[in-house]
């Protein structure tokens, strides 16, 4: 489903990717973890089409980027740390309002089955801004994949949540993943990652240093694995 | 493949074929007068802003009826030009600061579309500070205002200021000195704009002839028609990364 090739990434003269080589089957729920500034944001806005690669092939769904990315982008779904909802809207105006950007049919009935599907029917006409931030990141899930995506790529999306929001969004987490969706989430929360995630590769120092599938992590712990990856 | 997956991709392609580029323009701008119709933030600034200017220009020029004539068109213009920064600041801070411009970069369509979908939403705000600032300045400066050539010209010399000012307010907004560095990027592309109103507009305030006011009236035409060519071609890359 993802195919990535030697990807580098450079601003001005810092290199921020030195050869990224990544692959996703289609189904996977990847976590890709890292350290602060490893350039785990600049690697998902790459594949996201918002960001272009310095050198290397990226492929979503058989498509390339960035020749490709209207494609890419109507099979791909975002959710980063920041809601990509309008405060002055009501939840069911920024849906509407998504929908319409992605050419979606019977809008109304769409929209009525994302607000159901992350619990915010009863918060349907609130405006955004009165929500909480567990609520909002709820509703950037709905946004996300009101499209139905085949990809969805969460970029830290528990930052600022409280346990019990952050609760919530698992759950939320596994029914996206549960459609039989590609996911990769990026993470500083390794217990969440390998409560949710299938394989996990670690992003250092511009390169993917690690990949483990949760079968191969049996015989080791995420947070040894990961350790061991930043060292080596 | 399965029956889902198959679902999915078949949505893809109908987003990708069905051409949705005057659905997404639309969408854009029912969204911004949806938002600020609420908020009335971008639009209540912009409208105290120019009328504070005119009032310290009143006050600042205490200038006998004929005098105010001439000087008219370039007071009306320097309000015009002062009040449309602001308003392109906010308009373009609002997608950014929730990270919202993203959210509609990440949409299937044409990027232009998002252009012009802010390109209009902008200019409609604008159009409406005008209409309530003209009747006004006519009240304070004794001039009539209300005249259809005028009237063009203020149509032209806004759809030049807010295409142009659309396209850098989104370079601008990328940037920590987003409020300085559009004004500094603005206005120098927009001198031609800004003289060319000045000029068609003294002209028809004046009842000057026909063939000293046509020639700033094509130059309005013709910019409005290669800088929204040239933002529309290079909409793409100025919102990448």
């Amino acid at each position: 489903m993802i195919t990535v090739k030697k990807l580098v990434k450079r601003f001005g003269l810092k290199t921020v990717l030195r050869g990224v080589d990544f692959e996703v089957q289609p189904g996977e729920f990847v976590a890709l973890l890292g350290p602060n500034g490893a350039g785990k944001t600049t690697f998902l806005r790459i594949l996201a089409s918002l960001s272009r690669p310095s050198l290397g092939d990226v492929k979503i769904a058989g498509y390339k980027l960035p020749h490709e990315a209207a494609q890419v982008r109507a099979r791909l779904g975002v959710v980063s740390h920041l809601p990509l909802l309008y405060g002055d809207l009501t939840a069911e105006e920024n849906l509407r309002f998504y929908a319409r950007m992605y050419n979606i049919p019977n809008i109304e009935l769409r929209v009525t089955e994302v607000l159901e599907m992350v619990g915010l029917e009863a918060r349907r006409r609130d405006l955004v801004r009165t929500f909480s931030r567990g609520m909002q990141q709820r509703l950037a899930i709905g946004r996300a994949v009101l499209h139905d995506p085949d990809v969805v790529l969460f970029d830290e999306p528990y930052t600022g949540l409280d346990q019990d929001a952050s609760a919530m969004l698992d759950d939320l987490l596994k029914t996206v993943a549960a459609k039989g969706r590609t996911v990769v989430m990026t993470s500083h929360d390794l217990a969440r990652a390998e409560d949710l995630a299938t394989r996990f590769d670690i992003l250092s120092r511009g390169v993917i240093s690690a990949s483990a599938s949760r079968k191969e992590l049996k015989k080791t712990n995420l947070l040894a694995f990961y350790k061991q990856a930043l060292v080596g | 493949m399965d029956k889902a997956t198959e679902i999915r991709s078949a949505a893809g392609d109908r987003v990708l074929h069905k051409g949705n580029f005057l659905k997404a323009v639309w969408a854009v701008v029912w969204k911004d007068l949806q938002a600020e119709f609420r908020s009335r933030e971008l639009f209540s600034a912009m409208l105290v802003f120019s009328l504070l200017i005119i009032l310290i220009f009143n006050f600042a020029l205490e200038l006998d009826v004929k005098t105010r004539q001439s000087v008219t068109a370039g007071v009306l213009w320097a309000t015009f030009a002062f009040a449309g920064t602001l308003g392109l600041n906010r308009s373009m801070a609002i997608e950014k600061d929730r990270g919202c411009l993203d959210g509609l970069l990440l949409a299937p369509v044409d990027r232009s579309a998002i252009y012009f979908g802010k390109v209009i939403s902008n200019l409609a705000f604008m159009l409406i500070v005008e209409l309530i600032v003209l009747p006004v300045y006519s009240v304070l400066y004794s001039v009539n205002l209300f005249q259809p050539g005028l009237l063009l010209v203020i149509l032209l010399g806004s759809i030049g200021y807010v295409g142009v000012g659309t396209l850098l307010s989104t370079m601008s907004v990328q940037t920590r000195t987003r409020d300085i560095l559009l004004p500094i990027l603005l206005f120098p592309v927009v001198i031609p704009v800004l003289l060319a109103a000045v000029k068609a507009s003294s002209g028809f305030l004046a009842n000057a002839d026909w063939e000293e006011i046509i020639l700033p009236l094509n130059l309005l035409i013709a910019y409005d028609v290669i800088f929204i060519a040239l933002a529309f071609m290079v909409f793409d890359s100025v919102v990448e990364e």
